[in-house]
């Protein structure tokens, strides 16, 4: 079985104009020990997904799914307690705004512990042991000296790695990062993921990594899933995705980012002209048709999801798009 | 925290300052003190002689200089009406109204506070409209009028309190419900507004993606945080209170310090006038002072400013 079962979720937000089709029919499985990365850019409903999964969506917007499973826990059906147990223990988030997502009036330490002590019976003692062990962890110097200090006093990067610290407080199974390194410089963002990895390797522990940036996704993520307006369009094992990208979106997204020794210096890198559209109100066929080199007057009907063997699969009518090079 | 705290006082001390010198000068702004003192029928020689006394005939500079000096030792002379100290009429007249301020602040608040909380995180719904109304009410009833009505209803027809005076502490209710009637408005607002904001931070998101119960989300992490700015209003509602409980003191004849500056300003007291102009002041800065410590003990950035 499955750790984590998504199938068709929807998101719908009423909004003055109408319906916002936020996000329309999302369907994945995670496995423990696996990871996966949703990419998109901004708006295509990559970080709604990922509130959905733990209930956190704004209270306005409407959360459908045929199935949503974690660990054999209906999650559609649970209680609100229920899910108030698993989240910050079996089930965590990592958020991509460092700066405002600690709170201001307590400091690091009471808001690290505080997620192991409503979880566990543990002394204060070994809660405090365990955030510095983590803070630690995630290459944060004097880390003891650190828990008495507010979130004001830590620089962005030092945030960002404390709200990892305490996403992995309880050791969760399913642990959700949304841009969790898009604040910080390059070179931490390179020791975070690795660190990611690592923790996820030891814990076994099964990752969602929500980003826009590729370069990312190969070094850490084992499956991709291709979101945009609010569609999976392309999923499969990154060896699949990458290798063959088959739908015109993820061969535009993989164009737009250099490659190492392949791009030129100087030579420009491509870009999808176009505008994600509106979607708000009905949607009817392929999303992406308005900026796409091979729309058909298919496009506007429905578009199935096809197998192209293996775990890869794509939502878009193009019989063979042939290889990008 | 420490420059923190020297600084607001250094702030506070400052402005009790300012206010002593414009409660000082407005008297004299007011006419020929020398000539009201002693009345309209004394001769000019009297007149002298009063300035004379009074030391009226001192240049102004010293004349504020004595007066605070004495200030400073609780002295503000004697007044000009009763048989008097005016320390020994303020001091017998400042626990009325003090209690009268506290009682009223402190049913505001617990009043205001729950219900601002409630209309947040029912927002929309019936409480929430519901608590509007009350505000609208709340802020267009006169103080007078409330006060009156409760009168009659509690005190005339069912007989449950008493009508007037402040021996006991039945004869503080009605007093200060009338008077915290009017800060509950403003400050349940600053709440449900203060919530909404802070239920909607990213901060909230992140307490409830730990599994907190809603109540820890709610009372540790939200309001904690909405609670800052009406700390400060609270100060000065309770500043409003304190000019307020000249009208509440006369419906309701309580002998009060409200009462006693009604009295003083109808007779030209000027030393009484004055004192109470100075201690309600003083009372205000230093309630403000104390606001500035609060707030510093609940927002720890407040601290570093």
């Amino acid at each position: 079985m499955a750790l984590l079962e998504v199938d068709r979720l929807t998101i719908d937000i009423p909004t003055e104009a109408g319906l916002l089709h936020a996000v329309g029919g999302v369907s994945f499985t995670l496995e423990r020990g696996e990871t996966l990365a949703i990419v998109g850019e901004s708006g295509s409903g990559k970080s709604l997904t990922s509130l959905a999964l733990m209930d956190l969506l704004p209270s306005r917007a409407i959360r459908k799914a045929a199935t949503l499973r974690f660990d054999g826990i209906d999650l559609m059906a649970a209680g609100e307690r229920q899910k108030e147990d698993l989240r910050g223990d079996r089930m965590a988030m990592i958020f991509q705004e460092p700066m405002t997502s600690l709170n201001p009036a307590y400091t690091i330490g009471d808001q690290l512990t505080e997620a192991l002590r409503r979880h566990r019976t543990v002394s204060a003692k070994a809660a405090r042991e365990r955030a510095v062990h983590l803070l630690e962890r995630v290459g944060i110097t004097a880390a003891a000296s650190r828990l008495g200090q507010y979130p004001h006093q830590l620089s962005g990067g030092l945030r960002q790695r404390v709200m990892i610290a305490m996403g992995l407080m309880c050791e969760p199974d399913l642990i959700i990062a949304d841009e969790p390194t898009t604040a910080l410089d390059v070179t931490i963002q390179a020791q975070i993921l690795r660190l990611l990895r690592d923790l996820q390797q030891e814990f076994g522990m099964a990752l969602i990594l929500v980003t826009h940036d590729l370069g990312v996704v190969a070094r850490v993520a084992t499956k991709v899933a291709v979101m945009y307006a609010g569609r999976l369009v392309e999923t499969g094992t990154v060896r699949e995705v990458f290798g063959a990208p088959s739908h015109p979106y993820t061969r535009g997204l993989l164009r737009s980012i250099p490659v190492p020794g392949r791009t030129r210096p100087g030579e420009p890198l491509g870009t999808i002209p176009g505008q994600v559209p509106g979607l708000v109100g009905d949607v009817f066929g392929c999303a992406f048709r308005n900026r796409c080199d091979h729309a058909a007057e298919a496009c506007a009907g429905a578009i199935p999801e096809r197998l192209l063997g293996g775990n890869h699969r794509m939502a878009c009518i193009l019989e063979t798009v042939g290889s990008p090079q | 925290m420490l420059l923190y705290i020297l600084r607001r006082f250094g702030v506070a001390l400052s402005v009790a300052l300012t206010v002593s010198i414009v409660a000082f000068l407005l008297l004299h702004l007011s006419g020929d003190l020398a000539l009201a003192i002693a009345g309209p029928e004394a001769s000019p020689a009297q007149v002298e002689q009063v300035r004379i006394q009074y030391g009226l005939d001192k240049p102004l500079a010293v004349q504020y200089l004595d007066w605070l000096a004495g200030a400073l030792h609780f002295d503000f002379g004697r007044s000009f009406y009763f048989r008097e100290t005016v320390a020994a009429l303020v001091a017998e007249r400042m626990p009325v109204t003090m209690t009268l301020g506290a009682i009223a602040l402190g049913l505001a608040l617990l009043v205001a506070i729950p219900l601002g909380v409630v209309a947040a995180v029912n927002r929309g719904g019936w409480i929430d409209r519901a608590a509007l109304v009350f505000c609208v009410l709340g802020q267009a009833i006169p103080t007078f009028w409330l006060g009156l009505t409760l009168i009659l209803v509690f005190a005339v027809n069912l007989r449950w309190l008493p009508v007037s005076g402040n021996a006991t502490w039945a004869h503080f209710v009605m007093p200060a419900i009338a008077l915290g009637w009017y800060a509950v408005p403003a400050v349940m607002r600053l709440t449900r507004n203060g919530m909404l904001d802070v239920l909607a931070s990213d901060y909230i998101r992140t307490a409830r993606a730990k599994g907190l119960r809603w109540p820890t989300v709610l009372f540790k992490h939200a309001l904690r945080n909405a609670v800052v700015p009406v700390v400060a209003l609270a100060a000065v509602q309770f500043g409003f209170m304190l000019g307020g409980s000249i009208v509440v003191e006369a419906v309701f004849s309580m002998h009060g310090l409200g009462h006693l500056a009604w009295e003083a300003i109808g007779r030209k007291d000027f030393p009484v006038v004055q004192a109470i102009v100075l201690l309600l002041a003083s009372i205000y800065i230093g309630l403000t002072f104390l606001a500035d410590l609060i707030n510093a003990w609940l927002d720890p950035r407040i601290r570093v400013a």
